[in-house]
């Protein structure tokens, strides 16, 4: 997909606006000139008789609308030895159906000067496109069309399998850092498929064919297995109408069993993945661990990782940033992530590459003895308020993209969140104490279960 | 510029055409496309002091974003002191005024704003959001950044070393090795052969004192190019363009860039055994300020610009399958044009996919689109502008601030539908034939086989 929230450098502040459950609506922004801004229009969801879910966000800002259809099924849905077919069908599904040849429907995006993509990921695989208002309702007979009517050739499949693979090239093999991350989470899941790659492994996606894709086709992509996200400049009442003539007449599709993936087994080692690579000049350590999302979370354990991941390493204010790279001047970047948006328990990250005359030991070191600082003595009230204050903000900057707005939807709503989770976010991350920061911290920074993984230059160890 | 890096599992995936950026790093290109529908309602405000801003009221978020450029950049660098705008950018929020880089980033926390600055060749530009209750507290820091960085020796020490480890981190990355070698054989010895992050030489020899006098030089009045998008009324914005901007020296005082002519009609070939070949073509290019402009945009979205299905797009991926993205784009610095082509594929592949891209490039230069393909061009990038410009603050503060800085004029999103619409096909025709009918400039980078290629 397009916009390259996957990799490296583009953090800031979309890390921040996507990190927990993200965030936030009309409600809470609370009007700073309440008195001459209208007070946005609520987000408003239903269900239609097929099961579709729809949520409708309105923004009028601009006479533009994201139309988004989520699926709740992703990579780690696909079954053994087929890996990477749920987002080769992403690709297929550009395809054409049998009452629309290929290329008609981004034909009628080009046309009218859309904006459309498709991307996948673990829990979820999203179609959308950004059309003028008026190109609406056409949007969703077209995306309706596709969620059941869609048509494969042989020659169609071999020809999009090459794309892919160009794909995984481009993506994968072509960068280090990639390569690394791949081995790091086929080595941190043990037993759960987040251990395999969302784009699949090469050997697999080579074979996938025809029948594979069809297969996964017909059972996961129904209404009852969908939901419909409808951003901008259009209201749901609108959205309803549309709704009636078009995903209303798609045929509800048979039941589906819930969404239970194999789970990781008691993790009891800790285990190394090194890979050096000649493209490599300035080595690079991470450290992860499984931890809970927020939809296996309890105690809002999500939300104090959420703000252990900001105050450990979550910016240039973080401990481990103002530590490593500002004070003792070893490292050239270092922070933390922690993934809160996932279905089943998911990863808290570290990581850090050295500088000038300091070796991986010294960040790697210096790396722990932050998280021996937090395990020891907990946070401070200061820099926890801080730490709230920033991801309360990124609540009402997300208001300005509403494409932003429809993926933080979207993503909760597949990985077991819902709309009333999203619009208290900010009051639970608000609750969250100090206390439990650090009891986090020590329930799962563990380095005994924990994999660290070295991205190092050729020859040397 | 970045320094806070991580490294994300890849999370997910998808179709896409993966944007080529490669040598065009900052594209302050802009490139247009107008909406009949743009919404935006432009005014333009003077303050009391004389800085001028484009402003669009909106109160719908309780947000400001301001964005703003001095045009200079990378090009203004010194000789033997490359390097020294990006690590200017760098310093802005590492202490200004009686605040040090402690307490200045505190500051800017516990305000509510995020800033940043950013460089590319040609300008050096910032931008700032804050909620808007915040707002006067988050101004005063910008104009501290903006009129009194400090340029501290401890963090200028400290980013310049990240930058050094970056450019190090660099230096075994073919793609980053091609980029470079590409570069030089198009720009030679002008300065945007040079890399904007410098050398690790070239930054040691930067001190402090460069710093401001760099900072001097280019922060002029009538160098300044400023939009604001968000919850504040007029009056309030010429008071903050005021504190911020008022107190800036009159005239910026740049030194000459030369125009130049890319190096065409040339092969680079570099060796290296990366599992994808990277493949890179540069033609002639046109100016925005060219009457012809248009036409030749047209010609490039036909070809290859970024929809799903331009005929580089059609021929290459859709029909066989040897890329993930491929596109071709019109790159415009202050002092170059360039219409470029990039995609990789499979190092087997690399000649067949070359030979089909020239094949498509000469079809369009002899031939030219069709009168069909022309109406779907104009539709698309007629359409296309609210969408890739408009869709929010930030993007319109940029594209306010790019059309100020090409000099394009307030009306320039509702003249530019007139401009699109009234572009003829024996236009496009002649533009193909003057741009593709060069020979280009070829960047191959990967694995050379035994019969050369």
């Amino acid at each position: 997909m397009k916009s390259s929230e996957r990799s490296g450098v583009r953090v800031s502040t979309i890390r921040r606006a996507m990190a927990g459950l993200l965030v936030l609506t009309a409600f809470l922004a609370g009007s700073a000139r309440a008195s001459d801004g209208e007070e946005a229009p609520p987000v408003e969801s239903f269900t239609l008789d097929n099961g579709l879910e729809v949520v409708v966000i309105p923004d009028h800002r601009a006479p533009i609308v994201t139309h988004m259809v989520w699926y709740k099924v992703g990579s780690a849905d696909e079954v053994r030895g087929k890996t990477g077919i749920a987002h080769f069908l992403e690709h297929l599904l550009f395809k054409g159906t049998k009452e629309h040849p290929p290329g008609e429907f981004s034909g009628k995006i080009a046309a009218i000067g859309g904006r459309e993509n498709a991307f996948t990921s673990s829990d979820y695989t999203a179609y959308y496109q950004q059309v003028p208002p008026d190109a609406l309702e056409e949007m969703m007979a077209f995306e309706a069309d596709r969620m059941r009517n869609l048509v494969l050739t042989d020659a169609a499949v071999d020809t999009e399998r090459g794309v892919v693979i160009a794909e995984r090239r481009t993506r994968i093999e072509n960068q280090p850092s990639a390569l690394l991350s791949e081995e790091v989470d086929a080595t941190l899941y043990q037993n759960h498929p987040y251990g395999v790659p969302v784009i699949g492994w090469m050997h697999e996606i080579e074979k996938l064919n025809r029948q594979d894709a069809l297969d996964f086709y017909d059972r996961y992509y129904a209404p009852n297995n969908a939901i419909l996200i409808v951003a901008g400049d259009v209201n749901a009442d609108t959205v309803r109408s549309y709704a009636a003539e078009t995903y209303a007449k798609v045929p509800r599709g048979p039941a589906l069993e819930p969404r239970e993936r194999p789970t990781e087994p008691e993790q009891n080692t800790a285990r190394t993945v090194t890979l050096h690579d000649a493209r490599i000049s300035v080595p690079t350590v991470q450290r992860s661990w499984v931890v809970p999302s927020y939809n296996t979370a309890s105690n809002d354990d999500a939300e104090a990782l959420d703000l252990l991941g900001e105050i450990l390493g979550g910016g240039v204010r973080s401990r481990i940033y103002q530590e490593l790279v500002v004070r003792q001047g070893i490292a050239a970047s270092a922070g933390a992530w922690y993934r809160g948006t996932a279905l089943d328990d998911s990863s808290f990250s570290v990581y850090a590459s050295p500088r000038g005359g300091a070796t991986i030991a010294d960040v790697e070191n210096g790396i722990k003895s932050e998280i021996a600082k937090i395990l020891a003595d907990g946070v401070t009230e200061e820099e926890l308020e801080a730490a709230k204050n920033r991801y309360v903000r990124s609540v009402i900057f997300a208001r300005d993209d509403q494409a932003g707005m429809a993926r933080i939807y979207g993503s909760t709503l597949t990985t077991g969140g819902t709309v009333e989770d999203i619009e208290k976010w900010s009051g639970r991350i608000r609750s969250v104490t100090a206390e439990q920061v650090k009891a986090v911290a020590a329930r799962y920074l563990d380095e005994s279960r924990s994999v660290t993984g070295y991205l190092l230059p050729e020859g040397k160890s | 510029m970045t320094f806070h890096w991580t490294q994300l599992t890849p999370a997910t995936t998808g179709r896409l055409v993966a944007l080529v950026s490669a040598f065009v790093v900052a594209l302050s290109v802009v490139v247009v496309a107008t909406g009949a529908r743009a919404a935006v309602e432009i005014q333009e405000v003077v303050s009391d002091k004389g800085v001028r801003a484009w402003l669009v009221e909106d109160y719908t978020v309780p947000i400001v974003t301001m964005r703003f450029a001095f045009r200079g950049g990378s090009t203004q660098d010194p000789e033997g002191k490359e390097g020294l705008a990006n690590l200017m950018t760098g310093l802005f929020d590492e202490g200004a005024g009686d605040l040090d880089s402690d307490a200045f980033q505190k500051a800017l926390d516990e305000a509510g704003a995020e800033m940043s600055f950013d460089q590319s060749r040609d300008e050096l530009s910032g931008s700032i959001r804050m909620l808007a209750e915040t707002r006067e507290k988050a101004f005063d820091l910008l104009r501290l950044a903006v009129n009194d960085p400090r340029f501290d020796p401890a963090p200028v020490d400290r980013i310049r070393a990240q930058i050094v480890s970056g450019i190090i981190a660099d230096s075994r990355n073919p793609s980053t090795l091609a980029q470079i070698a590409f570069n030089k054989a198009l720009f030679g010895d002008h300065p945007y052969a040079r890399r904007d992050e410098g050398t690790a030489e070239s930054l040691a020899t930067v001190t402090p004192e460069d710093l401001k006098a760099a900072r001097e030089k280019m922060f002029g009045r009538d160098n300044l190019y400023v939009a604001v998008v968000g919850a504040i009324d007029p009056e309030d914005l010429k008071r903050e363009l005021d504190r911020v901007f008022g107190d800036l020296r009159e005239k910026a005082d740049l030194a000459p860039v030369a125009d130049i002519q890319p190096n065409l009609g040339q092969e680079t070939r570099l060796d290296y055994p990366v599992p994808q070949t990277t493949l890179r073509l540069a033609y002639p290019g046109m100016v925005r300020q060219d009457p012809e402009y248009f036409a030749a945009y047209l010609m490039n979205h036909m070809l290859g610009g970024g929809t799903f299905s331009s005929r580089l797009f059609e021929e290459v991926r859709e029909k066989r399958g040897l890329v993930y993205g491929i596109s071709s784009y019109i790159v415009n610095f202050d002092h170059a044009t360039a219409l470029m082509i990039g995609t990789g594929t499979a190092p087997d592949k690399a000649e067949e996919t070359l030979a089909i891209i020239r094949d498509e490039v000469r079809r369009m230069a002899e031939e030219g689109p069709t009168e069909g393909e022309l109406r779907e061009a104009k539709d698309y990038v007629l359409g296309a502008y609210a969408i890739n410009n408009l869709d929010s603050s930030s993007s319109i503060a940029r594209t306010l601030v790019d059309i100020q800085v090409n000099d394009l004029g307030i009306d320039y999103i509702d003249r530019r539908v007139s401009l699109i619409n009234s572009v003829t096909l024996d236009q496009v025709k002649a533009a193909a034939k003057l741009l593709l009918d060069a020979e280009p400039a070829v960047m191959i980078m990967g694995p050379q086989t035994t019969n050369g290629g």
